[in-house]
């Protein structure tokens, strides 16, 4: 007699904990209902974002680097779990290695993006690069996990916080993920994860006036109306790679900030 | 002098609190009896034949026996990490030589309480400094330069940068683990092998150190330890296999180095002696600064390159930090490397205690006013009372040469200029303080003072993204940050 | 009970020629040395010598709307004798209480080694005209008081209207009379430990037998660098002037471990002779349970649990 499995409930990554939809609502996907954010999802998940941030962005880099480098201890455990609902494990494997990737980026950034102002006149200048605040991110459709992660990991390490909207066809994989994320040391809110109609959830997201960022690299055909939106609060509105890293995807969610002293006796 | 009423107590007020001994566990970590050399992977017994004790400065009790490496034994290592380099290291893929680093930053993280007492105990330097200062830096240098080994080309953008080949790396005995990780992480992180002679009288972390590199499954001949003493370092210098030397220790060894080298193409990076100025305004906020001379000179014992050996202070504050100085001196607590509540440890060796005591000598010769706090000294082991010298000139050998111990010396000034041409005129410049409130005061200061590394409103920071090293005779490259990564790199 | 001598000359009003010698505080430093000092190990004989002194320094708090007779009463039992189960733990310094509340507290602990202190001057705010501050301390007093525990005036000071602050202490020392002032300088709202330094100093000027963190309402309130600030402008005041003036932290104090922190930063700020009620003082109200739980588990072996312990 085989043994019946205990299904799965698939809810919501907010704040740190797993809630359903306050809609009650759910969607099937990949054989599993999925929760069905709504819109008060959405404006909770920025609530916990903008309330994580303080904390998240005053860590030490270091301090970011290691919980970076722990989620993927933490992934490297579910490799077999994730494979079942990504493209394979070589997509999870890959997905581990970016997150190690970007760690390493986390106590680097001033180094390679800031510096010292070689001014015309007596005074100390240097620019340091500072983390925007709460990043919206429509994560890309396919790879469902490596897609989430080539947005996810280069918003956060600098300190930003995020809020995202998965992947409708495939979102399971980013619930996945989350499960790691809660015990990996992520703080609560720093990464916030709603399952949904993408077309019901995004505009919001964009219009949200505490929303600091937009990654639309998961947008299809809305994205010129989701940049309307966004114009709303002078949002950054990013596009990047699907399945790539580099640091010139973390300089995106960074904001320069040059300061002066003068130099005299 | 003002009187209280005094109300009688029911338990009368000790004449002091004595903190009760608070020593830490020395079970935590175990120490075999002898440590082979460690080269390709394994334990490998001494061609030499030759064998030599470390043993605790505390209580001048020997530890254990330590392989003595000789030209034979060198030349081993080295063949080993050619091998390695050749046959899996470099054409490992730079993500692939970042999670070997990583590995080791979180075993250390994991293994940190054994190591701090072994240090302690090797050492001699106080529990509470291998615990919060020389672990978490040691796992922090791996961790953050685990992150640049497949960045590299974002570190020096256009350059192409390729690994010089076999390090050959000598370290000291004032930081031994910590300085095995300023060493041994940039350069595997470059794509380099390694073979790393520690100091004589500290070999034992660093051969702890080899059974992290078995827990990490770093690939044999990667990391290859040699222990042994300044012969032992002179043919690691010499060997035509090793392509770059990094060298830590005294300025006159590193001359020597540098003129053995001349001509043979050899990379090198020197980090060597210093006499640091530590120069105290006015305006600084005083109390604090006092904390920042305490730390500067007693922090270590003393036994610190970059101390901050020379104090300068604005003579019109000059009594009250002298006052306040010597009243928080008497407060450091001299002894046992193990008890937690110990601030200042032993002497590394009779050796180095000998050196303090002589120069200390010359000091009271030369005509300096003496100031000891009453101290209360074990009778075995090597210990020196944290000391500080009054009425120094410029010219007397405690204000010229490094001592590398607890023992300040006390100048004045009374402008920034003479600050600076004071702090500038040594043949060392590996490190400075100043300590002033005022914020453009700083920067005209740093500006001016040519040192590699230098503190406003604290001391003795180090950070594994911050680079350090020195001005003239205290060397030339740097370790830390991005620059740390360029000694070890050959580039179009 | 102990009275800090007349004030000598140089340390009145006004401050501004004396600014320079104020002096300013360096954050990082100052956390650094308090958290390095908070990582003292004291074990053994010297934690139950500290805890014994936790209870002998403390003043037992209570200052609640709800306050009555009966729990002043419950409270000042307590204080007597913390623990009945063991007649080597002392009393505690004193029972700090609202001036209603005085008469019940002076008849409780007649006869006993307890002070009564009062707060007074519109305690917990201070955003009361000087006369009714100076009429309720008079109050307190007259109810038998032997302590006050007054608050300073942060709208003033944080205002730059020094002279105010000052002159309200004067008045209220005052009126003290061989009572004994403490100066409630309410640090979690001054925003710096400059202006911590600077407050301390003003108020020693003003005739301060003892200087106090906060009230208790505020948070942050007794933490250590605060404390370390305090100790350190006392040692100036000392070293300039004899005048030997107490400090008193509280706020935030509820575990032994926190009380022991705090006697530690007093040992090697000032030194051994300060460690005394004379000279320190512990506010709190939850910390003396702990501290009695500690005791038991140092002189039996075995963590404790609460439900061996009264309430008060």
């Amino acid at each position: 007699m085989s043994r019946l499995p205990v299904k799965k409930t698939y809810k919501l990554y907010v704040g740190g904990a797993f809630p359903r939809s306050e809609s009650g609502r759910s969607y099937e996907a990949e054989g599993h209902n999925v929760a069905r954010a709504s819109r008060k999802d959405l404006r909770d998940a920025v609530k916990a974002a903008r309330g994580a941030f303080g904390k998240w962005s005053t860590m030490t880099a270091y301090n970011r680097g290691q919980v970076l480098y722990r989620i993927a201890e933490m992934l490297e455990a579910r490799v077999a779990d994730l494979a079942r609902v990504t493209g394979g494990a070589e997509e999870v494997d890959r997905t581990v290695d970016r997150w190690v990737w970007y760690a390493g980026w986390a106590d680097k950034l001033p180094q390679v993006l800031g510096g010292a102002n070689p001014v015309a006149a007596p005074y100390f200048n240097f620019t340091v690069p500072e983390p925007t605040g709460v990043v919206g991110i429509l994560a890309p459709e396919q790879p469902a996990l490596a897609g989430l992660v080539s947005r996810l990991a280069p918003a956060i390490v600098s300190g930003n916080t995020a809020v995202v909207i998965a992947s409708e066809a495939r979102p399971l994989a980013a619930i996945e993920l989350s499960e790691a994320l809660a015990t990996a040391d992520v703080p609560g809110g720093v990464v916030n994860v709603l399952t949904g109609y993408k077309r019901e959830l995004a505009p919001w997201l964009a219009g949200h006036m505490d929303v600091n960022a937009l990654d639309l690299s998961g947008a299809d055909g809305e994205a010129a109306e989701l940049e309307q939106l966004a114009a709303e609060n002078v949002k950054r509105v990013v596009r990047g790679s699907v399945d790539g890293q580099s640091p010139w995807e973390i300089e995106r969610f960074l904001e320069m900030k040059t300061v002066w002293h003068p130099i005299g006796v | 002098m003002a009187e209280l009423d005094r109300k009688s107590d029911r338990a009368p007020v000790p004449a002091g609190w004595d903190y009760a001994p608070a020593p830490e566990a020395r079970d935590v970590v175990s120490i075999q009896e002898r440590y082979p050399l460690f080269i390709g992977g394994e334990w490998v017994e001494p061609r030499s034949g030759e064998w030599f004790a470390t043993v605790d400065p505390a209580s001048e009790e020997p530890l254990a026996d330590v392989a003595f490496a000789g030209p034979e034994d060198v030349d081993v290592a080295v063949q080993a990490a050619r091998t390695a380099l050749a046959d899996g290291w470099s054409d490992r893929s730079p993500a692939e030589r970042a999670k070997y680093l990583f590995r080791i930053a979180r075993i250390l993280q994991e293994r940190s309480r054994e190591f701090a007492v072994l240090e302690s105990l090797d050492g001699g330097k106080p529990i509470k400094e291998s615990r919060d200062v020389d672990l978490p830096l040691a796992a922090a240098h791996f961790f953050y330069y685990a992150g640049w080994a497949d960045k590299l080309e974002y570190a020096f953008p256009n350059r192409s940068p390729r690994p010089v080949g076999v390090a050959g790396q000598i370290i000291p005995w004032n930081f031994p683990l910590l300085m095995l990780a300023w060493k041994v992480a940039p350069a595997l992180a470059a794509g380099n092998t390694v073979v790393l002679k520690p100091a004589e009288t500290t070999p034992l972390s660093a051969l702890l150190f080899c059974d992290v590199l078995r827990q990490a499954e770093v690939p044999p001949g990667v990391v290859n330890i040699v222990t042994g003493d300044g012969r032992t370092g002179a043919e690691l210098v010499t060997h035509s296999g090793v392509d770059k030397i990094a060298f830590t220790g005294s300025t006159e060894v590193g001359k020597a180095i540098q003129r053995q080298l001349a001509g043979t193409g050899k990379r090198l990076t020197l980090e060597l002696g210093g006499k640091a100025a530590n120069i105290v305004f006015d305006d600084a906020a005083l109390d604090q600064a006092v904390e920042g001379i305490i730390n500067g000179i007693y922090f270590n014992q003393g036994h610190v390159c970059c101390a901050g050996s020379r104090l300068f202070v604005q003579e019109s504050v000059y009594e009250d930090v002298l006052r306040k100085l010597k009243r928080r001196m008497g407060t450091l607590r001299v002894g046992d490397p193990l008890d937690k509540n110990t601030d200042v440890g032993a002497i590394n060796s009779r050796q180095q205690l000998d050196k303090i005591t002589e120069l200390v000598r010359a000091g009271e010769e030369e005509g300096a006013d003496v100031y000891q706090p009453p101290c209360r000294l074990p009778e075995k082991g090597y210990w020196f009372v944290p000391t500080v010298f009054t009425n120094v000139a410029q010219s007397y050998r405690i204000a010229q040469e490094e001592i590398f111990g607890p023992v300040l010396s006390m100048l004045t000034f009374r402008t920034p200029d003479e600050a600076i041409e004071k702090a500038n005129n040594t043949p060392y410049g590996l490190s400075a303080g100043v300590w002033t409130e005022k914020g453009s005061r700083i920067l005209w200061m740093a500006q001016r003072l040519r040192a590699g590394v230098i503190w406003a409103n604290t001391y003795n920071r180090f950070d594994p993204a911050s680079p350090f090293g020195g001005y003239k005779e205290s060397g030339f490259g740097r370790e830390g940050g991005r620059h740390g990564l360029e000694p070890y790199l050959d580039f179009e | 009970m102990a009275k800090a001598p007349a004030l000598t000359a140089g340390f009145e009003l006004p401050l501004e020629p004396r600014l320079p010698r104020i002096g300013s505080v360096d954050q990082v430093a100052v956390e650094e040395r308090a958290a390095s000092l908070a990582r003292r190990s004291i074990k053994r004989d010297a934690k139950v010598f500290a805890l014994e002194l936790a209870v002998r320094c403390m003043d037992l708090t209570t200052l609640e709307g709800a306050d009555t007779p009966g729990k002043v009463a419950a409270l000042a039992t307590k204080g007597i004798r913390p623990d009945p189960s063991d007649p080597d733990v002392p009393s505690v310094a004193a029972i700090c209480v609202y001036p209603n509340l005085v008469p019940t507290a002076v008849d409780r602990t007649r006869g006993t080694s307890v002070k009564v202190a009062s707060v007074a001057t519109a305690f917990p705010s201070g955003q009361s005209p000087t006369e009714i501050k100076v009429q309720e301390t008079r109050a307190a007093v007259e109810f038998g008081a032997d302590e006050i525990d007054m608050v300073i005036d942060r709208g003033a000071f944080l205002s730059g209207r020094y002279a105010k602050v000052y002159d309200e202490i004067v008045r209220v020392k005052d009126v003290c009379g061989d009572t004994h002032l403490k100066v409630i300088l309410e640090t979690g709202e001054l925003g710096t430990y400059d202006n911590v330094r600077r407050a301390s100093l003003l108020a020693v000027a003003g005739g301060a037998d003892f200087i106090k963190t906060s009230t208790g309402k505020v948070s942050p309130a007794a933490t250590l660098p605060v404390t370390l600030v305090m100790l350190e402008a006392i040692r100036d005041v000392y070293e300039e002037t004899g005048r030997m003036v107490g400090m008193k932290a509280a706020g935030g104090i509820r575990s032994a471990k926190q009380a022991w922190q705090q006697f530690v930063l007093v040992n090697e700020t000032l030194g051994p002779d300060w460690l005394t009620p004379e000279l320190f003082r512990l506010g709190a109200s939850s910390l003396l349970n702990d501290v009695l739980m500690q005791l038991r588990k140092e002189k039996t072996g075995r963590y404790q649990s609460l439900d061996y312990f009264t309430i008060d």
